[in-house]
C-alpha cells in the first residue's frame, strides 16, 4: 500500500528522502508545476537568476532542497499540477489536468504548508493589495514588484524580510508599518537570541532599511487603504495617536501565517487553539503522528514553525511512518531530529510572542469593512447576525454565523477571512475567540471543475 | 497599480489576447503577472464592489479566477502564460 | 435532579419542531423545544432548499398545498421570506418512459388543485435553450420555487421564542417515558415534564418512537449536494428529473446548487460527509441537463442526516401506544417544503385533537399493519429535494 506525501516543499522533500533511503517509493503530490513549495519555489523556465539573488541568506538551503529532490525523482512517483481536494478513510481524491483520481494510501504525510493571515481593513479588496507572502512570490518567482510605490503593513518577521528584499531588488519601499509595538518585541529579546542566526538576520533587515532612510513605524493602527478601482493611499495612526498617510500604489499586508490544514481537518484530526497566534492547529505528537490512523503531519501545515524545522519535521514524520509499517528506525537520526525540533520550539515560541496576532484590530474593524472578500459580506452583517444569535439562540459559533451570513462561504471557503471572522464574532458575543470555534473543512478544499463522466 | 518588472526583463517575448486586445508579455510569466504588468485588474467582483487583482499569489485565496477561451475557468496566479492565450476578465456566461 | 414543567414538549429542532413550537405558542400553549445540537443542524438546515409540490406522493399533496400557503405568508409569520422565490419547478424527462410518467402525474396534480403545465420537446428547448439535448419534455409547476434552508429553522425558532416558546439548543435527550400522568424527558441532570409530547426528531424520531414501544423502519438518509462559484444568472426554474437522480437550481447571487445520490453518515456521532463518487456521478448528470456548466468550479459539497421511510413518505400523527404522543418524522429527504405546515398541523392535533389535512397515509403502524399500503399510490419521486 502506498505512502502519499502531500506537498513537495521542504517538509515533503525531506520526508521523501527518508522513505526512499528505506527502499520505499512514495507518491509525492503538489499543486505546483515544480517542487520547492512556496518558500523555495523554483522559477519558471526562461528565468536565470542565481539562488543567491533569489533566496538571499537561504540560498544554500534552497539549493540543497532542490538538489535532494532532483536526485529523488527517479525513486519517487512525483505528481505535480495535482490538487488533493479530499481526504477520507485511506483515500485521497485528486484532480490533475481535468482528470480525477482516487489514490489509496496506507500512510500519508500532509505537508500542506501555510498561508498569510490577513486582518481585513477598509480597502483591502482593491487591486494593488496583496499578501506579504504573495508580494514575495511576485518578486522571487516572477521578478516583479507588486507596484511602483509599496507600503508593507502588518506584523511578523516576514514584514521586514520582504520589505528588505523589495528594496534590494530596486523597488520603492514607501513605508514599513508594523502593528506590534517595539516593547512587545523587546520583551522577547532573550528568547529570540536563542534563534541565533534567524534573530540576527531579522535585526539586520531592520537596520538595513533604516540606514536607507525607509520609514519604519512600530505600534501602528492601520486605518484604511483608499483609492477608486486601485490603491492610491494608505493611512494609519501612530503609537502616539497621530494620523498619517502615504501615497502608494500597492500595499503588502500580512499578520503572521496560518496552517493550510484543510486536509487534516477532513481526515478528522482534532485541532487545538493557539492562544498567542490565535491559530487552530491540528494535533500531533512530536513525531508528527496524529490520532487518525495513517495520517501524519509535517511542516507549517501542522503548526507554524518555519522552513528549517519543516525539513526536520518532514524527516521525523517519515521515520514515524516507517515505524508504523514495522520497519526499523535509525535511532541516532531520530534522536538528532527530535533534538532539532525541541530546540527550535523555544525560539519559535518567543518569535510568536514577539509578533502576536492583533486580535483586537480584527475584533474592532469598522462595520462597513468587507470581512469576507469572496462573498462581500461586511463585519456589520456578521455582528448583526451575532446580535440576533444572542437574542434568540445563544450560544453561537462560526459555522452557524457562516450559515446565516455567508461569511466564509465563497471560493476560498473561509481561508482568508475565517480567523478575523472568529474575532469579530467572539467580540460581538463577548466571549474568547476560542469559544466560537473554527470553520469546518468541507470538500473540495479548493475549487474543482464540474467534470463529465469520462473524467472521473 | 501595475506589477513592476525589476529583473529578468530580457526573457523572450510572448503575446496573448486580453479582452480582445493583443498584449505583450514575457516567457515564464504567470497569467496573473502577464495581465497585471499590463493593466491593473484581473476580474470584476460578482457582488458589485468593483475590481479585483488577486491577493495571495499562491493559489489559496481564489481571488484571481479568469476565463481562458478553450481552457475554461483558471486561477491566474497558478496558470503559466502560453502564447496566443485568449483571456477574458469579464464575467462570462458559462 | 431539577425539573421543569410545561404543557407540550417538542423533541427535535428542525423545521417541523420549530414550526410546531411557533404555532403552539401563538395559540397560547406553553411549550419547550429540546434540540440536541443547533436549531436546523441536520436535514432542515443543510438540504437543497427546494420548495416543491410537483412530483410528490399524492398523499403528501394536501400537506404540501397547505405548506405552500404558509410559505407565501412567511414574512408576516416570522419576519423573513427566507429567500423564498417562486421560480417555478421544471421537472424534466430524459426519455419516453419518463415523459409518460410526467403525463400520468397531471391527473394527480389536477385532483389536488396543483397547476402544472406540460411542455413538449420542441417548445422546451426554445423556452430553455440551455437545456441539454437529452431532455425530451418537462412539466412546469409555476407555484413552486426554492428558499435558503439555512434560514428557515432559525427564523421559525426565533418567532416561536418571541411568541413565548422556550427553545433549548444543546439539550440532548437521554431518556423518555410516560409516568402514567405525564411525559418525563431527561436531559443530563434535568427533567422536563409535560402532558403532551411531540416527536419531530428526524431520523432520531425512530428512537423516540421506540422509547414508547413503536417500532418504525426509519433509516438514515444523507443527500449528496454541491455548489458552484457564482455564475451569471441564467437558470431561473428549480430543476428536477423523473426518478430524482439529479436536482439543480441557481440562486440570484449566481451559485448553482445541485445534488443527487447519497453521502455517508453515522447518526450515532452524529456525523456525515459527502461522497466523492456520488459527487462525480451527479456532476455528469448535471452536465447532461445543462451542458454549459462544464468547467464551472464547484466550491463546496455537503450532506446531512434525514430519516428515510421505506415508502418515502413521513410518519405524521398520533401514537398508537401512548395517548398524547404525536409524531412527525421520517420526511425522507423532502420535508423542507412541508415544515411550515407540519407545525400548524401538529398544533391542531395537540390542541384540537383534529386537523383537516388527511393523515391516514402517514400513520405510524402502517408497516406492521398492512405491507401493501402505499403500493396503491401513484409512482412518485424518490428524489431528495426537500
Amino acid at each position: 500500500m502506498s505512502i502519499l506525501i502531500i506537498g513537495a516543499g521542504p517538509a515533503g522533500t525531506r520526508a521523501a528522502e527518508v522513505l526512499v533511503s528505506a527502499g520505499l517509493r512514495p507518491i509525492v503530490i503538489d499543486e505546483a508545476p515544480e517542487n520547492g513549495g512556496r518558500i523555495y519555489q523554483r522559477q519558471p523556465a526562461g528565468f536565470r537568476r542565481d539562488p543567491r539573488t533569489l533566496y538571499g541568506f537561504e540560498a544554500a538551503k534552497a539549493r540543497a532542497i532542490h538538489d535532494v529532490f532532483d536526485q529523488l525523482r527517479p525513486s519517487i512517483d512525483f505528481r505535480p499540477r495535482t490538487l488533493a481536494w479530499n481526504l477520507r478513510q485511506g483515500v485521497i481524491d485528486t484532480i490533475c489536468d481535468g482528470k480525477a483520481s482516487a489514490v489509496p494510501f496506507a500512510q500519508t504525510i500532509l505537508c500542506t504548508g501555510a498561508m498569510d493571515r490577513a486582518v481585513p481593513l477598509p480597502g483591502w479588496t482593491l487591486p494593488g493589495v496583496f499578501t506579504l507572502g504573495g508580494s514575495q512570490i511576485a518578486l522571487k518567482a516572477q521578478g516583479c514588484a507588486i507596484g511602483a510605490k509599496v507600503a508593507f503593513l502588518g506584523t511578523g518577521p516576514l514584514l521586514y524580510l520582504v520589505a528588505y528584499q523589495y528594496a534590494r531588488a530596486g523597488a520603492q519601499v514607501t513605508a514599513v508599518l508594523d502593528t506590534t509595538p517595539f516593547a512587545v518585541k523587546a520583551a522577547q529579546a532573550f528568547g529570540l537570541m536563542r534563534g541565533g542566526a534567524t534573530f540576527a538576520k531579522g535585526l539586520y533587515y531592520i537596520a538595513w532599511l533604516r540606514a536607507r532612510g525607509i520609514r519604519i513605524a512600530e505600534g501602528v493602527t492601520p486605518l484604511a487603504i483608499e483609492g477608486s478601482d486601485r490603491v492610491e493611499l494608505v493611512s494609519w495612526r501612530d503609537a502616539r495617536g497621530t494620523n498619517h498617510e502615504a501615497a502608494v500604489d500597492a500595499v503588502a499586508i500580512g499578520f503572521g501565517l496560518k496552517p493550510e490544514a484543510q486536509l487534516a481537518d477532513l481526515a478528522g484530526v482534532p485541532f487545538d487553539f493557539d492562544p498567542v497566534q490565535h491559530n487552530w492547529v491540528p494535533r500531533k505528537d512530536p513525531s508528527g503522528r496524529t490520532s487518525v490512523g495513517g495520517v501524519f503531519l509535517a511542516g507549517d501545515g501542522g503548526g507554524i514553525r518555519g522552513a528549517d524545522l519543516a525539513e526536520a519535521a518532514g524527516a521525523r514524520a517519515a521515520w514515524a511512518v516507517l515505524a508504523a509499517r514495522g520497519l526499523a528506525a535509525d535511532a541516532r537520526a531520530v534522536a538528532r531530529l527530535d533534538a532539532t525540533l525541541a530546540a527550535g520550539a523555544s525560539f519559535r515560541a518567543a518569535l510568536e510572542r514577539a509578533f502576536p496576532f492583533p486580535a483586537k484590530l480584527a475584533a474592532d474593524m469598522a462595520d462597513e469593512t468587507i470581512l469576507c472578500r469572496c462573498e462581500v459580506i461586511t463585519a456589520g452583517e456578521l455582528r448583526a447576525a451575532a446580535n440576533e444569535a444572542l437574542a434568540t439562540l445563544s450560544p453561537s459559533e462560526v459555522n452557524r454565523a457562516k450559515a446565516l451570513t455567508r461569511v466564509g462561504m465563497g471560493r476560498c471557503q473561509g481561508r482568508v477571512c475565517g480567523a478575523a471572522a472568529a474575532e469579530v464574532l467572539a467580540a460581538a458575543l463577548s466571549c474568547p475567540a476560542e469559544q466560537v470555534g473554527r470553520l469546518r473543512g468541507q470538500p473540495p478544499v479548493k475549487p474543482i471543475p464540474i467534470l463529465p463522466a469520462e473524467a472521473a | 497599480m501595475r506589477l513592476q518588472r525589476l529583473a529578468e526583463t530580457d526573457r523572450a517575448a510572448v503575446s496573448f489576447v486580453l479582452d480582445g486586445t493583443p498584449v505583450a508579455a514575457l516567457e515564464g510569466d504567470s497569467l496573473l503577472t502577464a495581465i497585471l504588468a499590463h493593466d491593473g485588474y484581473l476580474r470584476v467582483s460578482e457582488f458589485g464592489d468593483g475590481l479585483r487583482a488577486g491577493f495571495c499569489l499562491m493559489g489559496a485565496c481564489q481571488d484571481c479566477w479568469v476565463n481562458v477561451e478553450g481552457g475554461g475557468r483558471v486561477r491566474a496566479c497558478t496558470t503559466p502564460l502560453t502564447g496566443g492565450m485568449r483571456v477574458s476578465r469579464r464575467i462570462v456566461q458559462p | 435532579m431539577s425539573a421543569t414543567s410545561t404543557d407540550v414538549l417538542i423533541v427535535g429542532g428542525g423545521g417541523a419542531g420549530c414550526s410546531t413550537a411557533l404555532h403552539l405558542a401563538k395559540r397560547g400553549a406553553r411549550c419547550i423545544l429540546l434540540e440536541r445540537g443547533q436549531i436546523g443542524g441536520q436535514a432542515s438546515g443543510v438540504n437543497y432548499g427546494g420548495v416543491r409540490q410537483q412530483g410528490r406522493h399524492p398523499a403528501e399533496l394536501p400537506l404540501a398545498r397547505r405548506a405552500r400557503d404558509i410559505w407565501a405568508k412567511l414574512p408576516k409569520l416570522i419576519g423573513t421570506d427566507c429567500e423564498f422565490e417562486v421560480t417555478g419547478h421544471l421537472k424534466l424527462a430524459r426519455n419516453q418512459a419518463e415523459e409518460a410518467d410526467l403525463i400520468a402525474y397531471l391527473d394527480v396534480a389536477k385532483a389536488n388543485g396543483l397547476p402544472l403545465i406540460m411542455i413538449g420537446g420542441n417548445v422546451i428547448h426554445q423556452q430553455y435553450p440551455w437545456l441539454g439535448p437529452d431532455v425530451v419534455a418537462g412539466s412546469f409547476a409555476p407555484d413552486d420555487g426554492a428558499a435558503n434552508p439555512r434560514l428557515l429553522s432559525p427564523a421559525l425558532a426565533r418567532a416561536a421564542r418571541d411568541a413565548g416558546a422556550d427553545i433549548r439548543q444543546f439539550t440532548p435527550v437521554s431518556h423518555l417515558a410516560h409516568d402514567g400522568t405525564q411525559f418525563v424527558v431527561t436531559s443530563g441532570e434535568h427533567e422536563f415534564r409535560a402532558r403532551y409530547l411531540v416527536n419531530t426528531a428526524g431520523y432520531w424520531g425512530g428512537a423516540v418512537a421506540r422509547a414508547f414501544g413503536e417500532q418504525v423502519p426509519v433509516s438514515p438518509l444523507s443527500p449528496n449536494m454541491l455548489v458552484t462559484e457564482p455564475l451569471p444568472y441564467f437558470i431561473a426554474p428549480n430543476l428536477g428529473v423523473v426518478g430524482g437522480d439529479v436536482y439543480l437550481r441557481q440562486i440570484r447571487r449566481g451559485n448553482v446548487i445541485f445534488g443527487g445520490g447519497r453521502g455517508q453518515s453515522d447518526p450515532d456521532v452524529p456525523s456525515s460527509r459527502p461522497s466523492p463518487e456520488a459527487s462525480a456521478a451527479v456532476m455528469a448528470k448535471a452536465l447532461q441537463l445543462v451542458p454549459q456548466l462544464a468547467g464551472a468550479q464547484v466550491i463546496r459539497s455537503w450532506t446531512g442526516i434525514d430519516g428515510e421511510m421505506p415508502d418515502q413518505i413521513p410518519v405524521i400523527g398520533l401514537s398508537r401506544t401512548t395517548p398524547d404522543l404525536f409524531h412527525a418524522f421520517g420526511f425522507s429527504g423532502h420535508g423542507f417544503q412541508l415544515g411550515p405546515a407540519v407545525g400548524a398541523i401538529m398544533s391542531e392535533l395537540v390542541l384540537d385533537r383534529h386537523t383537516d389535512v388527511p393523515l391516514e397515509p402517514f400513520r405510524i403502524d402502517r408497516f406492521a399493519a398492512d405491507q401493501s399500503f402505499n403500493q396503491q399510490g401513484q409512482r412518485h419521486d424518490a428524489s431528495h429535494h426537500a
